[in-house]
């Protein structure tokens, strides 16, 4: 069970390790950074992620009700994610990554790759 | 109380009979929580009368024929807010089957099931076998659509229909339009109904007299309850334009599970209860999800919808009444 509030502090840990540390970029088998994105009360939190290149995102539904979460271009989509269901994607290439619910389509946030 | 409440809504009738006027304001003195309301559609004006105890005698009595509303059943939810859907759904369905009239047939106003599963719809086959009633037309909630575009729906429900699972029958002189709102929901926006639907639904209308009593039914609202949640449709306006000339226009929606009701000329919208658990009142939450109440309220806050239709008067008749049934008379205030 993902815990409120842990999130942030472990990715704002993560892009400090990446910022202080570039030899994790240049190494040759680069270890995978992760992030999160929790889905509660029918809101993407955060909703708008910031992340290196190779992140790989992790979206978590923390509601009673399904949702999906769907890249805007096509680039990404979960498929339908019950109570607790996850879906990753890892993110290879810079660029801004809009994305929303196709359920509940008012539900909409985004991911910057950088 | 009860015969009170009735003089009110009589004389309320009577003066609405004479001149159609102060729709409003009756209407919102009839707005009762969790007790039953019939609206009737006098040539093509929306008039109401209250049910409570003696609703179970009365309904449908001199109509000439009677159709059930049931929706948002979501047949495999199991969360705390109703962790027996297929029980609830199943006292409506013996609801329906015991009112006095046999209804003409049930529609369902969609999110059929939670997950869009074949188990759920199974069971909702299963459950829905049972009604009285035989004929039940369906349109999808964005439940049904789930996964696959809505083609296992449209398998199971919608042989026949148009695009998405769109259609429009006759019955009796009536003249029932089922839409999908569900499909290919944009990013940021609500319901939506498309163009391909849109100008089918101008086409369908097209040289129908003014006078054929029209029931349009969809899933989520067509009229913007509440847009930070979703609770509307963004083309609706325009098919709403379509049904402007008409003398007599019902809007059946699903999707909020609570009632809700306005009337815009001779257009009356109305949303139903769900089988399955209710959703707090606009604004009223963090968000639109399941609202939890005690186990011993829930089935005050269920229920279905059943509609007489008068041909005399070219009326409708639209009653809510709540899964709960003590025999107790209605316990709402009237305004």
């Amino acid at each position: 069970m993902w815990v409120a509030g842990v999130g942030m502090p472990v990715l704002i840990g993560i892009l400090l390790l990446f910022a202080v540390s570039p030899s994790v970029k240049g190494s040759d088998q680069p270890s995978e950074a992760n992030a999160a994105v929790k889905i509660d009360n029918f809101v993407f939190g955060p909703q708008t992620l910031t992340v290196p290149v190779g992140t790989k995102v992790t979206w978590t539904n923390s509601d009673d009700i399904p949702h999906t979460s769907v890249s805007t271009e096509g680039v990404f989509k979960s498929k339908v994610l019950d109570t607790d269901e996850k879906f990753s994607y890892t993110f290879t290439k810079a660029g801004t990554y809009p994305y929303y619910c196709t359920i509940h389509p008012k539900m909409t946030g985004k991911v910057v790759v950088q | 109380m009860p015969d009170k409440k009735k003089d009110l809504i009589d004389q309320s009738l009577q003066d609405l009979n004479n001149d159609g006027v102060d729709r409003r304001g009756f209407l919102k003195c009839m707005a009762w929580a969790g007790t039953g309301l019939a609206w009737t559609m006098s040539g093509g004006i929306p008039v109401s009368r209250a049910f409570a105890k003696g609703y179970g005698k009365d309904a449908g009595k001199g109509a000439d024929f009677t159709f059930v509303q049931i929706s948002d059943s979501h047949i495999g939810f199991n969360k705390p807010a109703n962790p027996d859907v297929t029980a609830t759904l199943q006292t409506a369905i013996n609801k329906i089957n015991a009112m006095p009239h046999k209804p003409d047939f049930i529609i369902h106003t969609g999110d059929l099931s939670q997950l869009s599963k074949p188990s759920e719809f199974d069971t909702l086959d299963q459950v829905l076998k049972g009604a009285s009633a035989k004929q039940v037309y369906f349109v999808p909630g964005e439940h049904d659509m789930l996964s696959d575009n809505g083609e296992q729906f449209l398998q199971r429900y919608g042989k026949g229909t148009k695009g998405t699972g769109w259609y429009s029958f006759d019955h009796k002189g009536v003249h029932f339009v089922g839409l999908v709102n569900v499909a290919n929901l944009k990013a940021g926006g609500m319901g939506s109904l498309g163009h391909e639907q849109l100008e089918w639904l101008a086409d369908d209308l097209h040289g129908r007299s003014a006078s054929t009593p029209i029931v349009l039914f969809a899933h989520i609202p067509l009229w913007t309850i509440y847009p930070d949640w979703g609770w509307g449709t963004d083309d609706s306006e325009q098919a709403l334009s379509y049904v402007k000339r008409f003398g007599s226009v019902t809007v059946l929606n699903g999707h909020i599970h609570q009632i809700m009701q306005k009337v815009e000329g001779k257009v009356s919208f109305h949303t139903a209860m769900s089988t399955a658990f209710p959703q707090p009142a606009p604004g009223t939450a963090p968000s639109a999800g399941p609202m939890k109440v005690p186990a011993d309220q829930l089935q005050r806050v269920l229920g279905i919808t059943d509609v007489n239709y008068l041909v005399s008067g070219r009326s409708l008749a639209v009653v809510d009444s709540p899964l709960w049934d003590s025999g107790s008379p209605a316990s709402g205030n009237a305004g």
